[in-house]
């Protein structure tokens, strides 16, 4: 059944790349990037069972959040075009 | 196994092939933060869950924001090249066959006769306890301690280096032409 999983997520990682290839705007790249992030942290929490070793699953965690930075840095940087602070206060 | 590294392995390549040869910086961007993930993925399968951290947290999560970084300060479309450079493919296809042609005597995956788990000496695992009082991971044990000066120079090159960066990328200082307070002002919210 983990195998059936894992096959089915690899796939799913596969259409994210080709979306992440041909995706005419950036928001199609941002979603299958963050689509391929979440694919790879169900893949490792498959693997870690498929294995029996679950004291990996932490890393599951570690990728999920730097997903999530990620995002937030890539969606802030095509609003603003860059990283400074605002220019609050004067 | 097998079934899931092959993919992997061929999602990598597709992957680094692809953001070698787009335009868009800004996709290649996203491109090498999907090869972080997969590599990492890969490196947990081989059984090395601390480098696959380690590429997860730099990889995926550092090296993409000094990209992105980098890219504000410079321009978002590569220019394009014209014709095949010859050198280059040449010196990259000699260096790829010599890599090759040095992994044919290496030994097998996870062999317990390679070099790397004999030679040192075993009794490090067997000795560490009693040596370090007890620290439980071997690992922490041989980075911590009996490698604790090489950890040291290490951390202090990977400080150094961020410190090289981080005064590289930092904003600019407000413009001249402005009059004091407004300076000031600036500064003091910065």
């Amino acid at each position: 059944m983990f195998v059936v999983t894992a096959i089915a997520i690899l796939i799913t990682m596969a259409l994210a790349l080709v979306r992440a290839m041909f995706g005419p705007t950036v928001f199609d790249r941002v979603l299958a990037l963050n689509m391929f992030g979440t694919k790879t942290v169900l893949l490792i929490c498959v693997v870690c069972f498929l294995t029996g070793r679950t004291d990996f699953l932490d890393l599951a965690l570690l990728y999920s959040l730097m997903n999530f930075i990620g995002m937030v840095a890539l969606l802030r940087f095509s609003q603003f075009g860059h990283f400074r602070e605002e220019a609050a206060g004067n | 196994m097998t079934y899931i590294v092959i993919p992997i392995l061929a999602l990598l390549a597709l992957t680094a092939v692809t953001g070698a040869r787009i335009r868009d910086l800004w996709a290649a961007v996203m491109f090498t933060g999907i090869y972080s993930f997969l590599s990492a993925s890969w490196m947990l399968i081989l059984d090395a869950p601390d480098v696959a951290f380690t590429e997860a947290a730099v990889g995926a999560g550092i090296a993409t924001f000094l990209m992105l970084g980098t890219l504000a300060l410079t321009s978002r479309t590569e220019k394009s090249s014209s014709g095949i450079p010859v050198l280059p493919l040449f010196v990259v296809a000699i260096t790829g066959g010599a890599l090759i042609y040095g992994t044919l005597d290496m030994p097998h995956f996870g062999d317990p006769k390679a070099p790397v788990q004999v030679y040192p000496d075993p009794s490090y695992v067997e000795k560490s306890q009693e040596d370090i009082h007890g620290v439980p991971n071997v690992v922490t044990a041989v980075l911590a301690s009996y490698r604790g000066y090489d950890t040291l120079g290490e951390t202090a090159v990977v400080f150094t280096a961020g410190i090289a960066v981080l005064l590289i990328l930092r904003r600019p200082r407000p413009p001249v032409g402005r009059s004091d307070a407004a300076g000031q002002q600036a500064e003091a919210g910065s």
